[in-house]
């Protein structure tokens, strides 16, 4: 479904991504893992058109959308949720799940209010609060409205930057829940996540990001066993390797 | 003439002024809420809307007719200007737009001057009749007209940002544009409606004001400055304010001339820009939001 080839991008002179090379099939949930500044939200962001690759290409369903803007990129099915949530805090929880849907409204606007409906089943945390402004709503509700905004779009490949930064454990569990619901219905999805082992619970690949490269990739089951992802992300010393002196 | 019908007759002039202010406001708080430019050629959209009405109406056309077509003109005008001009400038810092579109001002002013000359030309006022009396206070019919316009532009605006998915889109654009783009909204789209928009209702300003100003191809510098004026006194974010800026401006030019001294007129409104931005920086109706006025 998606084939990235030799990506290469750049903020000013950093090197953020280099030749970066992948392929997600269709209705996977892939994993992307690793320490800040090693090019994961930059991924995401540039298969969303926010970012302009200097190199490589990249394919959705056999056709380049290398450097297309992000209005173009969401028409073709690619929805990025991403870390800073970017609602609309002064328009209301609903207005905010229907402009979710803005790329398509016109030719679907008798059925959006019924799918601004399911979504909020989705996330029941959010019921109750449809005329609220996005603003008022505490962390966590605003990432289930993240989330359900981006679901409006009706994405064939959603892109989820971080979903779990700075929530509360239940909240993070119920956003957890939702991502499995969603894995049910088929859906592609790269999820870059901080809490890795949830992260590796949730999806069916992973693939280690270091300094703008892929350095590892391989079934999540397999990932979490992986020693050296175990060192490195999952908090976790060898048993043969002392504990490190403070 | 006693002193309450004086300071009546002065209020209604004010009003009439500072609807004018109002309209001009309406457009420059609409144009740099989505764009992000604070268009100083607005004035000269209400002068072009004005002469071009007039030589439409010299030609034989039909009031109603010169109308819609010369604020059709004006709206494509600005539309055309945003594309050619904004557009590949859109990156640049908010000073050098602000730049860009006095450059704009002032080419469009000789362009006007070239095409009308000099010579004032008028327009015939919308409705016959003399001027209303209240409490031995005249207002004239085509002040009435233009304070319809005013509240017109008011609930037309605030039904569209409310009330309408487009408006929605439209104020989502300012509100966070990058989550904008990530729901598939253009922002160039919306910057090319903001500035065809503005050219619209800039247009439609200059040609209700023409039966009692007339339309010069220089009317539209001033009024271009007083409105946005009006609009840092009520509040660059802020459509209520820029029509409530609009109006205190009016009034207060109008008994500063009328009770003091007509050289006033002008010190007066700038004396108050210095008082707000001093006293309340954010604007009057405005939010805090931390950008600056």
């Amino acid at each position: 479904m998606l084939e990235i080839k030799g990506l290469e991008v750049n903020h000013g002179w950093v090197r953020a991504l280099q030749d970066l090379s992948l392929q997600i099939h269709k209705g996977e949930m892939v994993a992307v893992i690793g320490a800040n500044g090693a090019g994961k939200s930059t991924l995401l962001g540039t298969l969303a058109g926010l970012y302009k690759p200097a190199g490589g290409n990249i394919l959705l369903n056999g056709r380049s959308v290398t450097g297309r803007p992000t209005e173009y990129m969401v028409r073709q099915g690619i929805s990025l949720v991403p870390e800073r949530r970017e609602i609309f805090n002064s328009l209301t929880v609903l207005d905010n799940l229907l402009l979710g849907a803005y790329h398509r409204y016109r030719s679907v606007k008798q059925t959006v209010m019924e799918e601004a409906k399911k979504i909020l089943e989705l996330f029941p945390a959010l019921r109750g609060r449809e005329d609220d402004p996005a603003g008022a709503l505490s962390g966590g509700l605003q990432q289930m409205l993240a989330i359900g905004r981006g679901l409006m779009a009706r994405p064939s490949l959603l892109l989820l930057d971080e979903p779990s930064s700075g929530l509360a454990p239940l909240v993070v569990r119920e956003i957890m829940s939702a991502l499995s619901d969603l894995k049910k219905t088929g859906m592609t999805v790269i999820l870059v996540e901080q809490n890795t082992a949830a992260a590796l619970k949730a999806t069916d690949r992973a693939l280690v990001m270091e300094r703008g490269r892929i350095v590892l990739s391989g079934g999540s089951g397999e990932m979490i066993r992986n020693a050296r992802v175990q060192q490195a992300y999952l908090g976790r010393v060898r048993a043969a390797q002392p504990a490190v002196a403070l | 003439m006693d002193l309450t019908e004086q300071l009546l007759q002065l209020l209604f002039s004010g009003l009439t002024l500072g609807g004018i202010y109002s309209l001009i406001a309406l457009a420059l708080v609409t144009t740099f809420n989505i764009t992000g430019v604070l268009n100083m050629a607005q004035g000269e959209f209400l002068a072009l809307g004005a002469l071009l009405a007039a030589s439409l109406c010299a030609a034989g056309a039909p009031l109603p007719v010169a109308f819609v077509i010369s604020v059709a003109a004006i709206a494509l005008l600005g539309g055309l200007l945003e594309r050619s001009v904004i557009h590949p400038a859109r990156h640049a810092p908010g000073l050098i737009l602000i730049i860009i579109t006095i450059g704009l001002s002032i080419s469009l002013r000789g362009l006007a001057l070239l095409v009308w000359g000099t010579e004032p030309a008028s327009l015939p006022a919308f409705s016959g009749g003399g001027p209303l009396f209240v409490k031995g206070a005249a207002i004239s019919p085509q002040s009435l007209w233009i304070l319809s316009l005013v509240a017109v532009a008011v609930v037309g605006l605030s039904a569209f940002f409310e009330l309408t998915y487009i408006g929605k889109a439209v104020r989502a654009c300012v509100i966070n544009r990058t989550g904008a783009r990530l729901v598939g909204i253009n922002p160039a789209a919306m910057s090319f409606l903001a500035f065809a928009g503005s050219g619209a209702l800039g247009a439609a300003a200059g040609i209700f004001i023409a039966p009692i100003t007339l339309a010069t191809y220089d009317m539209g510098f001033l009024l271009g400055v007083k409105g946005c004026v009006a609009a840092i006194i009520g509040g660059m974010n802020s459509v209520g304010g820029a029509v409530l800026g609009g109006l205190i401006l009016g009034v207060l030019e109008a008994y500063g001339a009328g009770l003091v001294s007509s050289g006033l007129k002008d010190a007066l409104s700038l004396m108050v820009l210095l008082a707000v931005l001093l006293w309340r920086p954010e604007g009057l109706l405005s939010a805090v939001t931390g950008r600056k006025v």
